[in-house]
């Protein structure tokens, strides 16, 4: 895929998060209010420094003016976006290109999402009046196909397999424990986990992520005027956002063992921070961990193991946040819920905290000590077969 | 040769519900045996789509002109039911479609309307009941649901008669016997003996006159189909016929119920699996007064009968002494709504939209897959750019309902909605050519299996403000007998 990229010509300047959970205390101005005050005091401006607004949330409002009414914005561009489960990586992609194309000197990108005041359990999407054909399968059903087709394709017996997914959802919750912005604090045995009830093929409720409400924001600017709102900058190193055709569902060649659009989007990523060997060369990468399932099949999609071999580095504890490449050092999706607009930028919150130093100690990733610096974002819309990926690479130095 | 039937094809749901199990929850005396249960995404037009299916399974040739759609238990009101089996079915739009609704009696008219129809243009009169009854009565009971489908002809262009029709008489008469206001599921009814007492003789007299309209003494009756769903004017009537006691033939009651409205064509099917060539059969409807149909078996009846055979059209021998029995009475109560359980805390279904029904009815109804001609990747649904080699426009439509296919993955959904969790979906690659992940019915989980053969049930996947969303759902070819093939062309 030929994309330009944007190597060190945007940095991050300001970043803010508010804790994820069930807000049942905050509204969605108040949310987004909220990620907004402790974005612009980190990157030391007003909102009327601001030049531009890009909001991402999928069903917590509908225009830019989701954002000006709350904040008082005076007579600004505001965007509001949705695109799928990266809504938040796609308000942050586009406020880059604002100020990389030199429209814009300072722009936000904003995500939010409200969730919890629907009353309803799980994700409640407004979909379009259709006809009615549509596959009434839940979200945790359409991954759960994963688990057999992995088990089959690679050999590994089902019980196995669910030990792997246990040791993620294990993994994702122990970084969330001690990560004070999350929605889940507790540590979970493995035993709990494997034996929680099942709620779509082998997905039993631990390998699910939550439902929670929250919001998190970015300032970006150009590179050249990055030092004067802070001393350490984030360089946007690579962006790609992908859609797929579609057609998994009905393709009898896919397996439903890998998201090829993840594949397109890391390679993407990769080709424009000029990142050969992501394994050996990532500080960390925070991923799109919907579910357990969907985590294990990334390490390969992302090309952080072997095909196949994914199972056998998670038993390993590569991905620990001690471990060789810590993925999800913040709790991922598991332990923060999942509120559309903003998990890609609560992601790249993390990034901003990890990658400058600022994680407290309890919690700092040691793969800095080894001379890593880039860390990883992704996030995956949609279901097997029909998805949407978005890749970013962010790291505290330019390139060389 | 006058008109008489083609073709006939019925369908019972998988489902029987021990009678015992109605007793042991309400601890009362329930009887033995069991009922047949329309799932829960059934209603009565999916069942008559199925029974019409099959009808037109072996048959070949062109399409019926008119169908008729009767049943006391519509779908819809105002709107006409027969227009969902006539898309199903994927009829020409110049074949009409018509509801005879409300009442059992209805089925008859049904009958013969399709018959006075039927000459050099085939018709296919279909009916079909779903049968409920106040908890622990003997309408819940002793009833079942199922439909049953005739195509009727004059033996144009080569067409085969099976049993011509000879004569019909009926008699009528206003008396309340059963009843039920709209709105109501339960009927009600009058003391018994009071029925009996006036439907007796107008069975007698119906059966007298269409013996004479035929030249036909009551003895030379081989087969006697007697039906209505007041029983003991069924039993009293019989033997004042004047037709031989041995020519009754057994109905399948204690294993699947009365069929209602469905029950004397269901008998005149499993009669015609059976009959000899020139065999003499009487159907008699008692319903508000009586219909007589006076029916003689052509020599063509073995070899059309040995064909559905080979087709693997199930007999009514087979369906009635198929199915799962161990459907909790729990689970019929809700699932015709007679206990109402907690809903998950998720948001209603979304009803779908008329113009985009109607914009993909060749799908939704018919389930038309597109082919495409520059590199023949099947897609379902139809799309209109290829997702192998992206030719736009470039597709045929091929129907799939018919398709049988295997199961190449599947998963076990707990959180969708269902009346009936957990929703199974499987992953359906179709023989020929196509994949399609949609929903299982009549399934046990735990009998899931990847390779299992499937073949595809037009069915009801919910009801949203009043709209029923039709569509095609996979299940298990064993619980179902196959169905490979409603043939006719579709010029």
């Amino acid at each position: 895929m030929s994309s330009n990229g944007i190597r060190d010509r945007v940095a991050i300047v300001g970043m803010g998060c508010t804790p994820f959970g069930e807000r049942w205390d905050k509204g969605v101005d108040d949310l987004l209010i909220d990620a907004t005050k402790d974005t612009i005091a980190s990157a030391g401006v007003t909102v009327d420094d601001i030049d531009a607004f890009w909001l991402g949330t999928m069903a917590s409002g509908v225009s830019g003016v989701t954002l000006s009414k709350p904040l008082k914005i005076d007579y600004k561009p505001v965007s509001r976006l949705e695109n799928f489960c990266a809504t938040g990586s796609e308000a942050f992609r586009n406020a880059c290109y604002a100020v990389a194309s030199g429209a814009y000197d300072l722009a936000m990108a904003i995500g939010v999402e409200k969730l919890k005041d629907s009353g309803f359990s799980g994700l409640t999407g407004v979909r379009p009046i259709g006809d009615g054909t549509d596959a009434a399968l839940s979200s945790p059903a359409a991954f759960s196909f994963l688990v057999p087709a992995y088990c089959h394709k690679y050999g590994v017996d089902p019980d196995e397999l669910k030990q792997v997914m246990s040791r993620i959802a294990w993994k994702n919750h122990c970084n969330g424990a001690v990560n004070p912005r999350a929605q889940y604090r507790k540590e979970v045995s493995i035993e709990t986990i494997t034996k929680s009830p099942l709620i779509a093929g082998q997905l039993g409720v631990f390998d699910c992520s939550g439902v929670s409400d929250g919001s998190a924001a970015a300032i970006v600017c150009r590179v050249e005027d990055a030092y004067r709102y802070t001393d350490h900058p984030l360089f946007v190193k690579a962006l790609s956002f992908v859609a797929g055709p579609g057609g998994g569902a009905m393709d009898p060649d896919y397996d439903y063992t890998t998201f090829p659009e993840v594949v397109r989007s890391a390679e993407d990523a990769y080709r424009q921070a000029g990142i050969s060997d992501p394994r050996s060369t990532l500080a960390m990468a925070e991923v799109h961990d919907c579910f357990t399932a969907t985590e294990l099949v990334l390490m390969e999609d992302l090309g952080f193991s072997e095909r196949g071999l994914g199972w056998k580095d998670v038993l390993a504890g590569t991905f620990d946040r001690n471990g060789e490449l810590p993925v999800n050092p913040d709790g991922g999706l598991k332990s923060f819920g999942h509120p559309i607009g903003a998990s890609g930028l609560r992601m790249l919150f993390e990034c901003w905290l990890q990658l400058r130093g600022e994680a407290p100690p309890e919690r700092q990733i040691d793969s800095l000590a080894r001379g890593r610096t880039l860390g990883l974002t992704h996030n995956l819309g949609g279901a097997p077969g029909e998805c949407v990926s978005f890749v970013s690479i962010v790291g505290p130095e330019p390139s060389s | 040769m006058s008109a008489g039937i083609l073709s006939w094809g019925a369908y019972l749901p998988y489902w029987r519900l021990q009678r015992a199990a109605i007793g042991s929850s309400l601890g009362v005396p329930s009887g033995r045996g069991t009922r047949s249960v329309a799932s829960y995404d059934e209603d009565t037009t999916t069942m008559g789509v199925e029974a019409a299916r099959r009808a037109l399974a072996d048959l070949g040739g062109p399409v019926p002109a008119d169908l008729f759609f009767s049943t006391p238990a519509p779908a819809y009101l105002d709107k006409t039911n027969a227009t969902a089996i006539h898309a199903a079915l994927e009829l020409p739009i110049w074949t009409s479609a018509y509801d005879l609704i409300g009442s059992v009696r209805s089925a008859a008219g049904a009958l013969r309307s399709a018959h006075a129809m039927a000459g050099e243009q085939r018709t296919l009169a279909v009916v079909s009941d779903l049968r409920t009854g106040l908890a622990g009565g003997p309408e819940e009971r002793d009833s079942g649901d199922g439909a049953v489908a005739f195509v009727f002809g004059d033996g144009t262009g080569g067409d085969r008669v099976a049993a011509e029709l000879l004569s019909h008489a009926a008699t009528t008469a206003e008396f309340l016997d059963r009843w039920r206001t709209p709105g109501d599921d339960d009927s009600q009814l009058w003391e018994e003996r009071f029925g009996q007492e006036v439907y007796v003789p107008l069975v007698e007299s119906a059966c007298t006159e269409a013996l004479k309209r035929a030249g036909i003494v009551a003895s030379e009756v081989d087969h006697l189909v007697i039906a209505g769903l007041h029983q003991r004017a069924v039993q009293a009537s019989r033997t004042g016929l004047g037709i031989r006691p041995e020519a009754t033939i057994a109905d399948h009651a204690p294993s699947i119920g009365n069929l209602g409205a469905a029950q004397p064509g269901l008998m005149l099917a499993d009669i015609l699996e059976q009959a000899e060539p020139g065999a003499l059969i009487a159907v008699v409807v008692v319903a508000d007064g009586a219909d007589v149909f006076l029916f003689r078996t052509t020599s063509e009846l073995p070899s059309l009968r040995a064909a559905r055979g080979e087709r693997g059209v199930p007999t009514i021998s087979e369906l009635a002494s198929g199915g799962g029995d161990d459907l909790p009475y729990a689970r019929f109560l809700t699932w015709r709504g007679e206990l109402r359980q907690e809903p998950p805390r998720r948001p209603d279904p979304q009803r779908p939209g008329a113009p985009a029904t109607w914009r993909s009815t060749s799908w939704k109804s018919g389930f038309e897959a597109s082919d495409c001609i520059a590199c023949g990747f099947r897609h379902l649904p139809p799309a209109r750019v290829c997702l192998r080699c992206r030719a736009i426009d470039q597709m045929e439509r091929v129907r799939l309902a018919d398709a049988g296919g295997r199961v190449a993955t599947f998963t076990v959904d707990r959180l969708a909605y269902s009346l009936s969790p957990p929703v199974v979906g499987a992953v359906v690659d179709f023989d020929g050519g196509g994949r399609f992940r949609c929903e299982m019915t009549d399934v046990d989980p735990d009998t899931m299996r990847v390779g299992s053969r499937v073949q595809m049930v037009f069915r009801r996947l919910n009801t949203a403000q009043g709209v029923h969303n039709y569509f095609w759902k996979a299940r298990p070819v064993e619980t179902g007998g196959s169905v490979e093939g409603i043939g006719g062309d579709r010029s």
